[in-house]
């Protein structure tokens, strides 16, 4: 395998493993900082008690998120040094912005809120979680301006896909005390909040993921083509449910909020389109060519003194700038993405998506009905929710990061151009390297936390 | 006023101002070394982890700040440093990402490794962290092995921009005399503020005596290295930018850039004697506040280097194989859309300075001591 091969594991490793802390980190900011205000409203020392195993728990989780994360801004400067040139430009501002208000926030106020029980005023201590959280989702935006054109509808997803991360995990973890009939009042309140918190973040996910799949079809066609299996678009298109079930027109109602609109297929993109505004969009063949004549364009630009020719490469270069990236390709087959692997990762993250709300919701009725202790399917559904929401959250990723092949920017830098001046070898030893630190921090996290969880939270007897 | 070249001027500030920031900051992996004291008690210990552990936070955000500053105002230095110096920047990284979770884990039941290794972990990066850093930021003055070419982007065969001009990709740095004695002059320095910010922080005598001790052994040798890095810089020749943007080497380059800019030599002078006097303090007297001294006249020293590698027409980041890649501000800044922006956004700096002193000041009225570690469940 060559350098980019290797390159693109090495980054989708460390953000699938980014991924797996940030969710339950900002799921759980939400859930510690309700009941911390509860406790400071309520003057209750149970939501204290509450409060304080919760972020013992965050705290863990959060060590080795902010480690994976360090990770991520370092590797698109050691693996993705002409992307980093390219970018650095573009997404500047926003970068300010969030180092300068969320990583400090984080940062400072993180200290405060785990050794400052005693040390400062209970509203001081609770405005700390609040920004603790706040900056950690902020932080969350780092990923998502950097690797997506339409950064605001997808930094709400993947917050709001935190939520139900760290719902699900509170309800899961309630579920269990009660089926060992443990810390019965704690579990039986964390399990309200946690599906409560869960709920909201299930329903603002699907506002969210409509939003995106939107921007995908204005966007980024392919992607949205490709999750859809879709070979031959056209007005009406259906959604496909599984290969063989269908909704009729449902994709295009998705896609374009049109009964009817226009939703390429992968085949309309290689060959060319007229979108829903009537503007013709030329085949990849054609994009290859202007992209190429972009790229001739800008040597020229770059290197000569003449001022006339220099006009005449930067007018060249302006009309046919937006398929730069297209000239760096060999075949326009090159713009299709792994369509299996996305098409069954979208099912897979909608499908669970689905189950695990539902579960949320029959939580919440159990817990109305005061049906738990009668109801341990649900219980037991709601333990094994856990591993299943990672499992939608990293499909979510897939969907994103595999959907958007062969392009680090849409349309003007594919993967094989973004990367750095390095040999295979080099980023395969990294690579080994990290998988060996990720591996071992998990299997560390992990026993640490059955451990904390198994321990419990020092509220009440434990059979009470 | 605000010119591309003014904001340029002003980005190159900011990033002398965070790494001087980081670098005062490193007190928490200066004080992380005295882990491995073995005059010092477990609990003794667990005040020192705790009171560098609730501040290793601000000195990671703002390793991650200083990075992305570059990322964004000079992304084309970013592109080239991180990519070509890839063993450097991965080396520094894990030392780091170890750093991130030995403290939460290394006491916690089921961390496989024992206390040990993660202390050690701890350890490593409170040499290796400002080491490299040091080291780093040495090459800005003995010049690195790359070269640039920005119109390889338009060729499809070979686009990357930036390329190393050997298989070490910064390791090499590690042979140039110069640069590893600002590594070394970093490290001690390092050293010294983690005794100094312990010495204020934690209410015990025995940490207090131990610390005091450390500082005086330290002082020798980090006088002697910073004092040989100085001397050669002054005398070394140095890479001049030509208004034309024509690299060449300058006999007394950072000489010349510090007599023609008077304020930075006295910031220069005056971080050092704050330096000097807080060693004093530190070792030779009774006050505790040595510290406070520090830590400004570190970041006044290290804005000095910044200044002279960048400004009155320096390349920062020198490349000894071709001297017309060399990056300085001009050739390698964002478009003045991006820098003016993030000047704008960079006034609430203030603001976030003064959050952080409020929430220092008040962790830090009460100072750490032994009751307080062995009674409290929030602690590493």
């Amino acid at each position: 395998m060559d350098v980019v091969v290797w390159s693109r594991i090495q980054f989708a490793m460390t953000a699938a493993y980014h991924w797996l802390f940030v969710p339950l980190t900002l799921g759980l900011a939400v859930v510690m900082a309700v009941m911390e205000t509860l406790y400071v409203v309520k003057k209750d020392e149970f939501w204290k008690k509450a409060a304080q195993f919760w972020i013992k728990i965050f705290a863990i989780n959060f060590a080795v998120g902010i480690a994976t994360g360090i990770i991520l801004e370092f590797e698109f400067g050691t693996n993705w040094s002409n992307y980093s040139w390219f970018v650095g430009d573009m997404f500047g501002a926003p970068l300010a912005i969030e180092g300068i208000l969320a990583f400090f926030m984080e940062a400072t106020f993180f200290a405060v809120m785990f050794f400052g029980w005693n040390k400062v005023s209970p509203k001081f201590h609770l405005a700390s979680t609040w920004l603790t959280g706040i900056g950690a989702t902020i932080s969350a935006a780092f990923w998502e301006v950097i690797t997506n054109p339409v950064a605001v509808s997808k930094f709400c997803h993947s917050v709001t896909s935190g939520w139900v991360t760290g719902g699900i995990f509170v309800v899961g973890v309630s579920a269990w005390y009660l089926l060992k009939k443990r810390h019965v009042e704690f579990a039986k309140k964390s399990m309200l909040i946690g599906a409560i918190v869960g709920l909201v973040g299930s329903g603002a996910v699907m506002l969210s993921g409509d939003a995106s799949g939107v921007h995908a079809a204005e966007f980024q066609p392919m992607k949205l083509a490709a999750a859809e299996g879709l070979r031959d678009g056209g007005n009406g298109a259906a959604f496909t449910i599984v290969p063989g079930i269908q909704v009729p027109h449902m994709l295009s109602l998705l896609a374009t909020h049109d009964w009817n609109g226009y939703v390429p297929g992968i085949n309309d993109i290689l060959n060319g389109y007229t979108d829903n505004d009537g503007n013709v969009i030329p085949s990849v063949e054609e994009k290859m060519y202007m992209g190429r004549t972009a790229l001739d364009a800008l040597a020229v630009y770059r290197t000569t003194d003449d001022p006339a020719l220099k006009a005449e490469a930067k007018a060249l270069l302006e009309a046919n700038v937006q398929y730069m990236g297209y000239g760096h390709l060999s075949r326009p087959e090159d713009v299709v993405p792994p369509v299996g692997i996305v098409f069954w990762a979208f099912r897979l993250m909608i499908g669970l998506g689905m189950l695990i709300a539902l579960v949320l919701l029959l939580c919440l009725y159990a817990l109305w009905k005061d049906k738990l202790g009668k109801w341990n399917w649900l219980l037991w559904a709601a333990i094994i929710c856990i591993p299943l929401v990672y499992i939608c959250g990293q499909s979510g990723w897939v969907v994103a990061e595999v959907g958007r092949q062969p392009w680090t920017i849409q349309g003007l830098l594919p993967v094989n151009v973004a990367i750095s001046s390095l040999s295979a070898g080099a980023v395969k030893t990294t690579f080994f390297l990290f998988l060996g630190i990720f591996a071992l921090f998990l299997a560390i996290e992990i026993r640490i936390m059955i451990r904390a969880i198994g321990k419990g939270p020092d509220v009440e007897p434990q059979n009470s | 006023m605000l010119t591309y070249e003014f904001l340029q001027n002003y980005w190159w500030f900011l990033i002398a101002l965070l790494g001087g920031l980081l670098v005062a900051l490193m007190f928490v992996q200066g004080g992380n070394l005295h882990l491995g004291n073995r005059a010092l008690s477990e609990t003794q210990k667990r005040m020192i982890l705790n009171s560098t552990g609730r501040k290793w936070e601000l000195t990671f955000t703002t390793l991650v700040t200083f990075g992305g500053a570059f990322f964004a105002s000079f992304p084309l230095f970013y592109s080239t440093s991180f990519g070509g110096a890839y063993w450097v920047w991965i080396l520094l990284l894990i030392t780091f990402v170890f750093q991130a979770v030995a403290y939460e884990f290394q006491n916690k039941k089921g961390n496989l490794l024992g206390v040990k290794a993660f202390r050690v972990a701890l350890m490593v990066n409170g040499l290796l962290a400002p080491f490299l850093v040091g080291t780093a930021v040495g090459t800005f003055f003995t010049g690195s092995d790359f070269t640039v070419n920005k119109v390889a982007i338009t060729d499809p065969s070979a686009p990357i921009i930036s390329t190393w001009g050997n298989n070490w990709h910064g390791l090499e740095a590690l042979g140039q005399y110069h640069a590893v004695l600002l590594g070394c002059t970093v490290m001690l320095l390092a050293a010294i503020l983690g005794a100094l910010y312990i010495l204020n922080n934690v209410d015990d005598e025995g940490i207090q005596a131990q610390m005091r001790r450390s500082i005086k052994i330290t002082i020798g040798p980090f006088l002697l290295f910073f004092l040989c890095w100085t001397a050669i810089l002054l005398v070394k020749q140095g890479y001049a930018v030509s208004p034309d943007g024509v690299v060449s080497l300058e006999p007394f380059k950072y000489l010349h850039n510090l007599l023609a800019m008077p304020a930075v030599l006295v910031m220069l002078l005056v971080g050092v004697v704050l330096i000097l006097y807080s060693l004093y303090l530190g070792a030779f007297s009774k006050s505790r506040k040595g510290i406070w001294f520090a830590m400004p006249g570190t970041v006044l020293v290290v804005m000095s280097i910044f200044f002279l590698a960048g400004f009155n027409g320096t390349a920062y980041y020198p490349s000894c194989t071709d001297l017309q890649s060399s990056l300085y501000l001009d050739n390698s800044r964002s478009s003045y859309f991006t820098l003016k922006v993030m000047s704008c956004v960079s006034l609430l700096i203030p603001f976030v300075v003064a959050y952080i002193a409020y929430a220092w000041h008040q962790m830090d009225k009460k100072k750490i001591t032994a009751e307080e570690i062995e009674g409290t469940s929030h602690k590493y």
